[in-house]
């Protein structure tokens, strides 16, 4: 008779094959309800008049939020103020990010340190960055107001004045922003492939001939990739705005989240809070859709010529 | 506790002897006014123990209170173990920063969460969370004989102050009226009258103002004769907060209003009448010219922390700022004065509105009657003398507690001219504006206007002319209009 060890039958839960595939995808699953729910909630509460200081109101009143938005003034400054804070930002952050990558290229132990250091800012909350901003700008004994006043700014009043408010904030998200900008592009930069640069080397090719025609359409898929997650991050603005000015002075810095925020929590318009979102969400997916193509048909373009 | 002691404190307890006699005795027996008022506070809660209420109906349970980071939650905390000797009951707590804190309530309160008894709020919010149903009709309580104890006084609370936290319900309809509901107790509250450097106004000279005319010339007076400062303090964010303060009070004194209320109930907007306009321009004049720089951004915080620094003469704010930057570590520690303040010259005294953090109690609540024993004890004659003269819990809203010789000396011994701005005040003091569900959105566009009129983006009567407009507007398209 022979002793061979006949491999012991595993006791406990056994998950049918054909249970299996549900079972692995459960988890997504989970993560898509949790998801949807609250979105198709806000839906049907964009579509109510619902306030909830006036319960005995509430009734469907399908487009109407929306249909006001159309005659409403301080729907078309949000509006405005979304899309111009999130085009400064964005742009000035990349052109910086990139100034900042381009002098950090090269592989040195310096290099390397300062590109370090510099991600400090991103390490630190937009709440508290602001806060610190705050100070900073203070007219009293704020540093930058001091600075500002050696350079003639006498009585400059960064957030708190109407004409200054947007630049002020803008700074602030730059501060924040521009190293996850820089750390993208550094990491492309640094990931080109040399010898379309040593050939260029090689000719005598002007270096800004070389930046032109070579690093930056190289670089663009970096680039795009890098605009996409600002550009998305930037249109919700919301920490940075409504710790440094509750999106005052006046309306000047009421962009949606903001909007929305107060008409949830201050004014508990449900109804109208979440038409507001609503429209965020459309010009976060166009806005998705139209980098995505560029970046699909970049690639495409890529392929076909390798 | 020695015999003498107990037998003073008993004696007070009683009634022969006066607060002031018993803690002079104490005093000469070698203890100090602080102990004192401890062993009184403890004697007092005896005392409360053998009115013939059943205290201990609910002992064993816990209630859960949520509670906003404040001088007059940690009065409460401070004096919380003799509720649970008395009671039987424990009390449990979530304490917020003011930041959040509203958020945190209306988070809670909306979902239906039964997980808070009672909570912190001030009046202001109830005009939301009542008729949402979120909170209950305090009055069921109060005037259950069987639920609130004999000592408990409701007529002892100031009636400006208590009749601010009752409203019908109905939009425009009068604070306080026959048909209120109690949506709210009130705790502590905040006139709105003058803080001010008395030494940075005897370097320019000027007296302190007394009017809305004498105020705009002394902020700047005191701005230019003072280095480094700026002349008055004022709230300017983009917010319903900054209306409600020194902006409100001094608004009606001028007898004006936020709102219209008709004969069939439709509200309107009241704002931009002759002497509103008159008033608005005096107002973003005074903050042109002698206001903080970076007014637009100012919160309460901002407005008592400068004052407190020496870096403003004056605030026209809430006078409990003005007496905890009177304080503790602040700069102007000792330097700082009050006084009563009536915006308008032809006015016979000031008609301050007022801000109530006051008690509520949630309509999900599992155990309301343990809830309403916290309450009342919360809100009581004996916390509320407690909180006074032995922590921080000032203003008090019960009038039995501004008659208390002790508090009253001890305020006038460190605050000079606080107990008279109170007294001077008091009888005009309420909530002047008209209770409505609009109430955070009308007020937030008006602290926007405000802001654009001292940025001079937009003229004072035009302006005002526009936020009619808009008010009108959103309460037609509200149904209430």
């Amino acid at each position: 008779m022979s002793d061979a060890v006949v491999p012991a039958k595993r006791k406990g839960f056994r998950i049918s094959p054909g249970a299996l595939p549900y079972v692995l995808s459960l988890p997504a699953l989970l993560v898509c309800i949790g998801i949807l729910v609250p979105f198709f909630t806000a839906v049907a509460y964009s579509l109510q008049r619902y306030r909830l200081s006036q319960p005995w109101a509430r009734r469907w009143n399908w487009g109407e939020n929306y249909w006001n938005f159309l005659s409403d003034n301080s729907f078309w400054n949000t509006l405005q103020v979304s899309l111009t804070y999130a085009i400064l930002t964005v742009g000035l952050e990349l052109v910086l990010g990139l100034c900042i990558a381009l002098l950090l290229q090269k592989r040195t132990r310096f290099n390397n340190f300062v590109s370090i250091m510099l991600l400090m800012p991103l390490m630190t909350a937009p709440a508290l960055a602001s806060l610190m901003w705050k100070l900073m700008t203070n007219p009293g004994f704020g540093i930058l107001s001091y600075f500002a006043s050696l350079i003639g700014l006498e009585d400059f009043r960064w957030a708190s004045d109407p004409s200054t408010a947007m630049l002020t904030v803008v700074l602030v998200d730059m501060w924040v922003y521009t190293p996850f900008i820089m750390i993208l592009l550094l990491a492309g930069l640094r990931s080109l492939p040399k010898q379309p640069f040593e050939a260029a080397a090689l000719d005598g090719v002007p270096r800004l001939f070389v930046f032109w025609r070579i690093t930056l359409p190289m670089l663009t898929p970096y680039l795009l990739t890098a605009t996409l997650f600002r550009a998305i991050e930037s249109v919700q603005q919301f920490d940075i705005i409504y710790a440094m000015t509750q999106g005052g002075p006046g309306d000047k810095l009421t962009v949606f989240q903001v909007e929305a925020y107060l008409n949830f929590f201050q004014s508990t318009n449900v109804g109208r809070s979440a038409a507001l979102l609503m429209i965020l969400w459309v010009i976060t997916y166009v806005l998705s859709m139209i980098f995505i193509k560029q970046w699909l048909k970049l690639r495409e373009r890529q392929r076909g010529e390798a | 506790m020695y015999d003498k002691e107990k037998q003073l404190i008993d004696a007070y307890m009683r009634g022969t002897v006066s607060r002031r006699s018993m803690i002079k005795g104490l005093g000469a027996m070698g203890m100090t006014a602080a102990t004192a008022g401890v062993l009184v506070n403890a004697a007092a809660t005896q005392a409360l123990a053998q009115n013939g209420f059943d205290w201990k109906k609910h002992s064993g349970t816990t209630v859960k209170l949520l509670l906003n980071k404040h001088p007059y939650t940690d009065a409460m905390i401070a004096n919380l173990d003799n509720f649970k000797a008395l009671t039987g009951m424990d009390v449990v707590y979530d304490v917020f920063p003011e930041d959040v804190y509203f958020d945190k309530v209306t988070a809670a309160l909306s979902s239906g969460s039964s997980e808070y008894d009672a909570f912190m709020t001030g009046a202001y919010m109830t005009w939301t969370y009542g008729p949402a149903g979120w909170i209950d009709d305090l009055n069921e309580y109060i005037f259950d004989e069987t639920k609130t104890n004999p000592d408990y006084d409701w007529g002892d609370m100031l009636e400006g102050v208590r009749k601010s936290c009752a409203w019908n319900g109905q939009p425009g309809g009068e604070l306080g009226s026959d048909d209120a509901k109690q949506w709210c107790i009130p705790w502590g509250y905040e006139q709105n009258n003058l803080t001010y450097n008395g030494s940075m106004l005897a370097k320019a000279g000027v007296a302190v103002p007394t009017n809305i005319d004498e105020l705009v010339e002394a902020a700047a007076a005191a701005q230019a004769a003072n280095d480094g400062i700026y002349g008055i303090g004022v709230r300017g964010s983009r917010s319903w907060a900054t209306i409600h303060p020194g902006f409100l009070s001094g608004y009606s004194n001028f007898d004006q209003k936020d709102l219209n209320v008709s004969d069939d109930g439709t509200l309107s907007a009241a704002m931009n009448t002759k002497v509103s306009k008159a008033f608005h321009r005096k107002w973003v004049k005074m903050i042109q010219d002698s206001g903080a720089p970076d007014w637009s951004t100012h919160t309460w915080y901002q407005v008592g922390t400068d004052v407190g620094a020496g870096k403003s003469a004056m605030i026209y704010d809430a006078d409990i700022l003005g007496y905890f930057m009177n304080g503790g570590g602040n700069a102007m520690a000792g330097e700082l004065a009050y006084a009563p303040f009536a915006a308008n010259p032809a006015a016979s005294a000031p008609t301050p509105n007022i801000w109530i953090w006051s008690l509520s109690m949630s309509t999900f609540s599992k155990q309301k009657d343990a809830a309403w024993h916290f309450l009342q004890w919360a809100s009581g004659p004996e916390h509320g003398l407690f909180g006074a003269s032995q922590m921080d819990f000032v203003n008090p809203v019960r009038a039995s507690v501004w008659e208390d010789a002790g508090f009253r000396k001890r305020l006038s011994d460190s605050y000079p001219g606080y107990v008279e701005m109170h007294d001077v005040s008091a009888p005009g003091a309420s909530i002047k504006f008209t209770a409505q569900p609009l109430f955070f959105d009308l007020t937030t566009e008006w602290a926007a206007t405000l802001q654009k009129m001292v940025a001079s983006q937009v003229p004072v009567d035009e302006g005002l002319d526009q936020l009619a407009e808009s008010v009108n507007a959103q309460l037609k398209d509200a149904g209430l209009g």
